[in-house]
């Protein structure tokens, strides 16, 4: 009789994704992987937090919910209550502020990933050993990259700091408009450093696109496969990170829907539960539950936009979509490719705005009829935002439904670590950490926000566990990532 | 960063929304309202790579951060970059900063963590607890010696 059993392989948490998550990956008796999933841990007591607040108070308490993307949460927000109190459209000062800051955002967001989280992997290899795959080992080899990194990321912060008027709870952004222009001696001291910027931002996106091309045997098996397309365009088909209507695509560039307005997307797409996750799966409502699941972020934007109102971008979307012969891309690493051309978008915005007289406008807050209701998406750094709110005549939020980036892309995450699992895990008798690597840099091209922005020192426990069929612990380790002060 | 002629840098941090993971943040409000001596204040969610950046510019960095490990009311530790840190997440630890900066500016300031005792973290709330208040009280009374001494 045979001793071989089934077995569950988790990995837990995640290393070099924002918050909690674990991956369990499912073996049959001889070692072939059946199934794998991402599981996280989403904090769904935000939405009740929320309601019985004041709409004035949402677009600053929304922070709250991550300490990654506050200003996301921030932006989408303020836009559900601009519908709130009846302003469709802002002033010229107050659009161009939230965008500056947007576009702050994305470039903070978008470098950090690929500079400090990525890049070890990039840079040595998904099978280098432990010990070198993170951001020390990429800086003593490559310091003038690091470096690099952190000037832009340190640039996309100080256009938030000056634009959202702190660097922690930010409050500019309300209900109808902007609380404060740029000044400039604010607009100086950026304008500084964006040429310098935009050369960095075009040199990085070489570095992503040399690597997928160098390395396309890899990158064309890992994680690849079909998927429908999401995201904002604008009313052209242009990229719009900050408005816009919705464009969906199938996996072979065919519309599913255009110019979908987002203040009805609950006719278009649907959330799915299922009993083993704490997220849900939304997918297109026309499609079904088996097909309609979509992938939303910097890959998904690249595929479904037509073009890209800035030059430089532009020409870089361009050899994108002539490498893909004008298809749909579908390797979850060439989400690292389309990430650095939205950086590149980014800067010449940015630049572009610091140049426009608008930003130092002193009308800044419309009023208009008031709505009970607001909804509001945003083109996060990983993708579509959603933020829906209904208020009561006092003002109070009832009710509060948010559908994040991370939400959109968890089949495609799924997907994505089934794939992997198969390739590099089933059959082998031994997995090793290595392997496991193979998993994880999967879910990172994703980078996804699992993030509940609770941090106290000492919490950071890296488990890897091993389990039987019958769910018996067969092995474990855990390491401390960081040291704990206070303990001897 | 302004200021860089400026002796000490503190740097608080955590989500205040987060109830006691706020008492880094709250401690930099507190002392913003305080004439504190020559130092500059800093609040953020986290600790990122670019404060490696900021960190060379000063003599002595002081990390301030909600502990749940600390014996109570909150320990005041030097720390050093000689272990060994890894970039886990989106944060990084002191230790991990104090590393960055000098192996990319060849700086390393003198940094001590202030680790206050919190012992709420799990919902959604932008108050601390009263135990995690009366720590942050002895931990400002504290640091402001501190200060007194050595900017």
């Amino acid at each position: 009789m045979s001793t071989k059993k089934a077995r569950i392989l988790e990995i837990e948490p995640l290393t070099r994704v924002e918050g909690h998550g674990k991956v369990t990956v499912h073996l049959d008796e001889n070692n072939q992987v059946a199934e794998a999933r991402l599981h996280i841990v989403e904090f769904r007591g935000f939405e009740r937090f929320i309601q019985g607040r004041l709409l004035w108070e949402v677009p600053v308490i929304v922070q709250r919910l991550c300490g990654i993307c506050p200003v996301s949460h921030h932006l989408a927000a303020a836009k559900a209550m601009d519908m709130i109190v009846g302003v469709d459209q802002l002033t010229p000062t107050a659009e161009k502020m939230r965008r500056l800051m947007h576009y702050g955002q994305i470039m903070q967001s978008n470098v950090l990933h690929f500079f400090h989280l990525c890049s070890p992997d990039l840079l040595f290899g998904f099978s280098a050993p432990a010990k070198k795959r993170n951001i020390f080992a990429v800086i003593k080899e490559f310091p003038e990259l690091a470096k690099k990194g952190i000037l832009m990321r340190k640039y996309g912060q100080e256009v938030i700091l000056h634009t959202a008027g702190k660097k922690i709870h930010g409050n500019s952004a309300i209900p109808g408009g902007i609380n404060k222009n740029l000044s400039i001696k604010e607009r100086d001291s950026l304008l500084k450093d964006i040429d310098q910027m935009i050369e960095w931002s075009q040199e990085a996106v070489d570095i992503a696109k040399n690597y997928t091309l160098e390395n396309l045997g890899l990158v064309d098996k890992f994680a690849h496969f079909k998927s429908n397309h999401m995201s904002l365009v604008r009313e052209d088909g242009a990229l719009d990170l900050y408005d816009g209507k919705l464009r969906a695509i199938d996996a072979s560039g065919n519309l599913i829907f255009d110019h979908m307005d987002y203040r009805h997307f609950d006719q278009y797409i649907m959330e799915e539960v299922k009993p083993w996750s704490y997220m849900k799966f939304p997918f297109i409502k026309s499609r079904g539950n088996v097909d309609g699941w979509y992938r939303v972020g910097p890959l998904a934007r690249m595929n479904t936009i037509s073009f890209i109102d800035t030059p430089l971008a532009n020409a870089r979307h361009a050899e994108f979509r002539l490498f893909s012969q004008n298809k749909p891309v579908h390797m979850s690493l060439a989400y690292h490719w389309s990430r650095l051309i939205e950086v590149l978008h980014c800067a010449e915005k940015i630049k572009e705005l610091l140049h426009d007289p608008d930003l130092q406008g002193s009308d800044l807050v419309l009023t208009g009829a008031r709505r009970e209701e607001g909804i509001a998406v945003i083109e996060a750094p990983r993708g579509s935002l959603f933020h829906h709110y209904k208020v009561n005549e006092n003002d109070q939020v009832t009710y509060c439904n948010l559908i994040v980036s991370t939400t959109h892309n968890n089949t495609a995450m799924n997907r994505a670590v089934t794939d992997v699992a198969k390739k590099y895990i089933s059959g082998k008798a031994k997995i090793t950490e290595a392997m496991l690597n193979h998993i994880e840099v999967a879910v990172r091209a994703y980078d996804p926000c699992l993030s509940c922005a609770t941090h106290a020192l000492g919490q950071m426990p890296l488990v890897v566990e091993l389990f039987d069929a019958d769910n018996n612990l067969i092995d474990s380790n855990s390491q401390f990532i960081s040291k704990q002060p206070g303990q001897p | 960063m302004k200021n860089q002629n400026k002796q000490i840098l503190i740097i608080g941090y955590g989500n205040p929304g987060r109830q006691d993971d706020g008492l880094g943040p709250a401690l930099i409000e507190e002392l913003e309202t305080l004439e504190a001596g020559d130092i500059q204040l800093q609040s953020n969610y986290q600790l990122t790579v670019e404060d490696a950046y900021d960190i060379q510019a000063f003599k002595q960095v002081v990390f301030v951060d909600a502990s749940l490990n600390a014996t109570p009311p909150f320990s005041f530790t030097e720390i050093d970059n000689t272990n060994e840190s890894a970039l886990g997440s989106h944060s990084l630890s002191p230790h991990a900063v104090l590393q960055l900066c000098e192996t990319l500016y060849q700086q390393q300031p003198k940094a001590f963590v202030l680790a206050i005792r919190g012992y709420e973290f799990d919902q959604f709330e932008e108050e601390l607890s009263a135990k995690a208040k009366s720590n942050l009280d002895q931990a400002l009374n504290f640091l402001t010696t501190w200060i007194s001494q050595n900017a």
